[in-house]
């Protein structure tokens, strides 16, 4: 077991290498100018501007380039933006607690809705609740977490004028009004991406659910005279969630992805508005540090996923 | 009496024997039909192809008509889904944006299945392929989607459409894009197939008549192993139709002037508080796609699994 960790761990070091490497080689060889916008300034001669290229390194090979990057950010240095001419890892840090906030509430809440509504709709199966569950888990994740923010936009802010759409990243967290305010102007982010996921995880626990029913160790379980709630929840739920699980860790990294388009709908100043901020201005060193830190999170949740499945089925033997 | 019963099961045998062999495409769609839900998706997708496809040759708006005496107007007779704030009709835009998005959608999804196909059949019917492969499928499962979507079309964006042109230019792009990152899962469906058929007895006996690899691939193997990629490949439009729709809604797809749903959805933005009615009808549009898309994928798992018919 501690073997199999960490072989998979070792595997997940080249795996984030090579994703670095094919990254900043797109980057490199794309035929964008990092510095076309002062290209496109004309007081900016051009001897000063090739000094601007030499400075920051622009003049060497991109392999050359690649490796100083690589060193440097598994040092923890991001290098400095080309916009702001702050340290990246500064621009991050100041990001990166906003998009957690939003995206770790909106999946606790996801998995807290999911889990009983997958149970009560597998367990219920073909009656009016388990229709009306998976009727609504369908739509859910066939509406696109863009539209869902619009429309929520146009009945609480705009209908209603409940909420505000446009989050401020300045309040501070301080007294009871305070966390209303914050409460009040997270809920609709939250409410949109924890929607998304928990229509995706219903699906799968009731997948799950289904699976494990029809088994012989339920109709033990029943025979012994076990009550209906314990056969489900300790006997059924405890197996079907082994996949789930793997699931719920699989999907966080889907879930950031989810932040770029829901940071853009209100205003959130996270990490994925840093994204396509920078993609807008061409600011190369940011855009490859926030990739960076997707592809990070990506590799260390399925890392984290299979652990979990190696850990929570001991039927599966890893050598 | 006699004669007449002989007569009577002598019948009843020519009957089971002229009837016709029942198919596995047959007993598919028989099972198919059976699902109301995957009916409805099938019915309310064939229609709004319909409408995208003839639409715009029927309704007299066309989606650059400027009228700005009739800027950002709710739903009228004459223009049931209202204006923007230009003036132009919106049904006209919404019906040529439908043309865009399910075209991007459906193309995608072809060039995507036809290389994770590929891949999956050679890695798991060449030994020698199947581990460098699959490193190269689990690499591509580690990439972030989105992210990297965002970055490429930024990057390439300009230079293909000096090259082809702005809106081939971006089909092709996006086309493409999509299409590379999402490959995987039929590469893996497509491998797991082959690793198992490869074993049966008739792919031997093909072996053994002396058929070639080709045709074993093509003939005996992969006909068998296609209808879990089909069911892969109709969830998958839904799921190209949403990433396209992201990437417009990103600023990040087509340009302006060429309406797609996604895009319709950005402009709108700036003047949700004078007209919700702009947003709504495009974005409906997506989500009955792909609702219905993932409806006729779910019929159609349950009509091609044989484990599950009694």
């Amino acid at each position: 077991m501690g073997r199999y960790i960490v072989r998979r761990l070792l595997i997940a070091i080249p795996t984030l290498i090579a994703i670095s490497f094919v990254m900043y080689a797109i980057l490199a060889l794309a035929p964008i100018d990092p510095l076309s916008q002062f290209g496109a300034d004309p007081r900016i001669p051009p001897e000063a501007r090739e000094h601007i290229r030499h400075a920051l390194g622009l003049d060497q090979p991109w392999p050359i380039r690649y490796v100083k990057w690589v060193t440097a950010m598994a040092q923890g240095d991001f290098g400095v933006s080309f916009m702001s001419h702050s340290s990246v890892s500064d621009l991050i840090w100041q990001r990166l607690p906003n998009t957690l906030w939003v995206v770790g509430v909106a999946y606790i809440v996801s998995v807290v809705v999911a889990l009983p509504a997958g149970v009560i709709s597998a367990v219920r199966r073909n009656a009016a609740l388990d229709h009306v569950i998976s009727t609504l888990a369908y739509a859910g994740f066939s509406f696109p977490t863009f539209f869902t923010g619009l429309v929520l936009i146009l009945i609480f802010s705009i209908h209603f004028h409940w909420l505000t759409f446009l989050y401020d990243s300045n309040l501070q967290v301080h007294d009871i009004p305070s966390f209303i305010a914050e409460l009040k102007q997270a809920i609709m982010p939250i409410a949109v991406l924890g929607l998304f996921d928990a229509a995706i995880l219903t699906r799968y626990t009731r997948a799950s659910m289904l699976e494990n029913l029809p088994l012989d160790y339920v109709r033990t379980a029943h025979s012994k005279g076990l009550r209906e709630s314990v056969v489900v929840i300790s006997h059924v739920l405890r197996n079907s969630l082994i996949p789930v699980v793997t699931l719920i860790a699989l999907g966080v990294p889907a879930v950031f992805g989810g932040a770029i388009v829901t940071e853009q709908i209100f205003h959130v100043p996270g990490i994925g508005a840093l994204l396509v901020d920078s993609i807008g201005t061409g600011d190369t060193p940011v855009v490859a540090a926030v990739v960076m830190i997707f592809a990070v999170l990506q590799v260390l949740f399925n890392l984290f996923a299979d652990v979990c499945y190696a850990v929570l089925d001991p039927r599966i033997k890893y050598s | 009496m006699t004669t007449a019963q002989v007569e009577l099961s002598g019948s009843i045998a020519v009957d089971a024997l002229s009837r016709p062999a029942r198919s596995l495409w047959g007993d598919a769609w028989y099972t198919f039909t059976r699902d109301k839900l995957a009916l409805a998706g099938l019915f309310t997708l064939t229609f709004i192809v319909l409408a995208v496809l003839f639409g715009p040759l029927i309704w007299p708006h066309t989606i650059s008509d400027i009228d700005f005496k009739a800027s950002l107007q709710g739903p009228s007779l004459d223009h049931p889904m209202g204006t923007d704030d230009l003036g132009r009709d919106l049904l006209a835009r919404v019906l040529y944006g439908g043309r865009v998005s399910i075209a991007v959608g459906i193309t995608a999804v072809l060039v995507s299945i036809t290389l994770g196909t590929a891949i999956g059949a050679f890695a798991g019917y060449f030994s020698k392929l199947d581990n460098p492969l699959m490193r190269l499928t689990d690499l591509f499962l580690s990439l972030p989607v989105l992210p990297l979507l965002l970055v490429l079309v930024y990057l390439f964006r300009d230079t293909l459409t000096r090259t082809i042109g702005p809106v081939v230019g971006i089909f092709v792009m996006i086309v493409g894009v999509i299409s590379i990152l999402n490959w995987m899962p039929v590469a893996r469906l497509v491998r797991a197939s082959f690793l198992s058929l490869r074993q049966r007895e008739f792919v031997e006996a093909a072996r053994c008549v002396g058929s070639s690899d080709a045709r074993i691939i093509f003939r005996h193997i992969l006909p068998n192993a296609l209808s879990p990629v089909l069911v892969a490949a109709t969830i998958g439009v839904g799921g190209a139709i949403l990433t396209e729709s992201t990437l417009s809604f990103l600023g990040l797809g087509f340009p302006p002037d060429t309406p797609t749903w996604g895009r319709l959805l950005y402009d709108s933005q700036q003047y949700l508080e004078f007209a919700p009615h702009w947003p709504l009808f495009p974005g409906l549009c997506i989500f009955v796609v792909v609702l219905a898309v993932n409806y006729i994928g779910d019929g159609l798992r349950d009509a091609l699994d044989p484990r599950r018919k009694i």
